[in-house]
């Protein structure tokens, strides 16, 4: 006998808009990876099947005038932010109609006007520039939190202990939320890490540092919710969600690294289905509305594609555009 | 107005922290300490803590906390101590500022300057002593340049500040000591232009920072010889302005380029690529360059001195296109 699903803590309407969300992210990168088997989608595309709880529950947590600063496999954090489903798929199909018109791809998703600050494919790369983000807002004495989204492979970089060190010793309003899916391409944290606890890593930096179950969406938004009203009180914090990708690394990856059986144990707590069980046995939630969320997530997709597919092409004597000010055109 | 170049730089600092309050100092020892060359001393009192900003060390994160800082409004001047430090913040130079206008289509940019010493003459070893200016150069999405003389120590860093994208700053270090005329050209500084400093009609001489002394002192010495050597300082590494040094080597027929880097994938090597595409047939001699010896720039005075271009060398290389080698 498996356990009775614990009592969801928040308001229905707040409860299916997280489910919505995780619907809306699963669908998608579903699609696109059909998308990709046609080569429709090409390069480099890292699906965030599994993780969805995570990017909703965190993302849900901000002010709609915070900042991101997010990884390569970003689809699920531009999509809850409100990047449109249309400007994303249109930007991984390299359309002009695309949120960065065919310039960054998949791995580099920028939108000024959600605060979106990259879509970042070097591990690292984007905790000093969110230190820096929010080193702008103090200094213009800007209440805004920046939150940024790393994996746990990134905190074997130099980057994640300097970036933790700044903003500690700066008491800046960074969110350090750290995805930990367990594995860094393929190489399991114990391979790489003397200290597999991450957050005694953080705590060395004088940082608070909880531990969250990320497959859990609604834990993920109650805890990032914590941590942005901390951040935004006194200074940083760092949150570890423990997750899971179901798919591999990459379109190329063949997944050797790990059992089936572990995957398989990770998929019987999905978010999603960990979400809309609880709601159902509270009777918040009947199948139909389920698949009604379910379906209109799937027609979303489905327009964003064919948004996409009718999308333009970016002109090629405008190649040189945006390297820096004023060139081309 | 006689100053150093020091002098002219911490003026043109002191102009950017007074005038715009979105500007900031950054870097290790900056602050308390006054600067490794001295040339932020007193701006803590005057500027304070926030805007005159003492970092651990740790290039990485505070590069690329200026490069956040800009994108969140402000205009961040890092200073790094030097070029070979520079390269513990490669990632955030190269893969971010550089980078982020082109990703994000002109939805971001990055008005970021980042000063740094560069060059070697004062026996600091390898480790100190580089000059890595072209790998810079390379990237699209960076402005790089080299204020050479006290005009530019003073103008530049004000153009740098009103481009709306990352600007590289190299300071040759042995430049900060050495005394000038100021002139009021410093006011009309850009970041697009070379500079004639000496006509001349017999051999162009192409030079940057740490070389632009050098390249005067053998035009001087080729003047005795009779030889009319023109001088063109650079000053703007990316982009180059070839406008300028090709009708010079036109009106020449002759190039010699002066660099301080090592000689293989140099940015000399730049220079007279695009001579050979876009002045072949004007010249009466193959182009010419001295760079440094292809060793790590040793400690000890004399072998520093040997693996540096030098001015004999200068002389000698311009003797040779002469045919009087």
């Amino acid at each position: 006998m498996s356990r009775a699903p614990a009592p969801v803590t928040l308001p229905r309407e707040r409860a299916l808009a997280l489910l919505t969300d995780m619907l809306r992210i699963r669908r998608f990168e579903e699609r696109c990876a059909d998308l990709y088997g046609q080569q429709k989608i090409r390069g480099f595309l890292h699906l965030y099947i599994g993780e969805e709880a995570v990017a909703v529950g965190a993302v849900r947590a901000l002010a709609a005038d915070d900042a991101i600063v997010a990884t390569y496999r970003e689809h699920g954090h531009a999509l809850v932010r409100g990047i449109s489903a249309n400007a994303i798929m249109a930007e991984m199909y390299g359309k002009r109609e695309g949120c960065c018109r065919g310039r960054g791809g998949s791995m580099h998703l920028f939108d000024a006007a959600t605060g979106f600050y990259g879509g970042n494919a070097i591990v690292g790369g984007g905790l000093p520039i969110a230190v820096g983000l929010a080193l702008a807002d103090r200094m213009q004495d800007r209440s805004r939190v920046t939150a940024v989204f790393f994996g746990e492979g990134a905190i074997a970089e130099g980057a994640f202990h300097e970036s933790m060190n700044l903003a500690a010793l700066w008491r800046l309003p960074v969110a350090f939320f750290c995805e930990n899916n367990l594995y860094a391409m393929g190489t399991a944290l114990a391979r790489s890490e003397s200290q597999t606890d991450l957050c005694v890593k953080a705590a060395a930096f004088g940082m608070p540092a909880v531990r969250v179950d990320g497959m859990d969406v609604i834990a993920v938004h109650e805890a990032a919710r914590e941590a942005v009203a901390r951040v935004r009180e006194g200074g940083p914090c760092f949150v570890e969600f423990q997750t899971y990708r179901y798919r591999a690394h990459s379109m190329f990856d063949p997944d050797l690294y790990r059992d089936n059986a572990e995957v398989e144990t990770w998929k019987a707590r999905g978010p999603i289905h960990n979400l809309s069980n609880r709601l159902k046995a509270d009777g918040l939630l009947t199948e139909d509305e389920f698949l009604a969320i379910d379906a209109d997530a799937a027609k979303e997709v489905e327009a964003a594609v064919a948004f996409a597919e009718a999308g333009s092409l970016e002109p090629v004597d405008d190649l040189a555009l945006d390297v820096v000010a004023g060139a081309a055109r | 107005m006689r100053i150093s170049y020091r002098e002219a730089m911490r003026t043109a600092l002191h102009d950017a922290l007074a005038s715009d309050p979105r500007v900031f100092l950054m870097g290790e020892d900056v602050g308390k300490y006054g600067g490794s060359y001295a040339v932020s001393k007193g701006f803590l009192a005057e500027f304070g803590p926030e805007r005159i900003r003492d970092t651990p060390l740790s290039e990485l994160a505070f590069v690329g906390a200026g490069v956040g800082a800009a994108l969140g409004g402000l205009r961040p001047i890092v200073e790094v101590m030097t070029v070979n430090f520079s390269l513990l913040a490669l990632d955030q130079i190269v893969n971010a500022a550089a980078l982020y206008r082109h990703m994000s289509a002109g939805q971001f940019h990055v008005p970021l300057v980042i000063r740094m010493a560069t060059g070697a003459g004062r026996q600091l070893a390898a480790q100190h002593s580089h000059s890595l200016e072209n790998w810079y150069a390379h990237v699209p999405g960076l402005t790089v340049v080299a204020p050479a003389t006290i005009d530019d120590a003073r103008g530049m860093l004000a153009a740098a500040l009103a481009d709306p994208d990352p600007v590289i700053v190299f300071e040759h270090a042995l430049l900060y000591n050495s005394e000038g005329e100021l002139s009021d050209a410093w006011r009309a500084c850009d970041l697009t232009s070379a500079q004639i400093l000496r006509q001349g009609r017999d051999v162009t001489l192409i030079a940057w920072g740490g070389t632009v002394a050098k390249s005067l002192e053998a035009a001087a010495a080729l003047a005795a010889e009779g030889i009319d050597a023109e001088v063109v300082d650079l000053r703007v590494l990316r982009p180059l302005d070839d406008a300028t040094y090709i009708a010079s080597v036109r009106r020449t027929r002759r190039a010699v380029v002066v660099d301080e880097g090592w000689r293989s994938g140099s940015l000399a090597a730049e220079v007279m690529a695009r001579i050979m595409e876009q002045a072949l047939y004007d010249l009466d001699a193959p182009v010419a360059r001295v760079c440094s010896e292809e060793v790590p720039i040793p400690y000890a005075k004399h072998l520093e001195d040997a693996a540096l271009p030098q001015p004999a060398k200068v002389v000698a290389a311009v003797r040779r296109l002469l045919g009087k080698g």
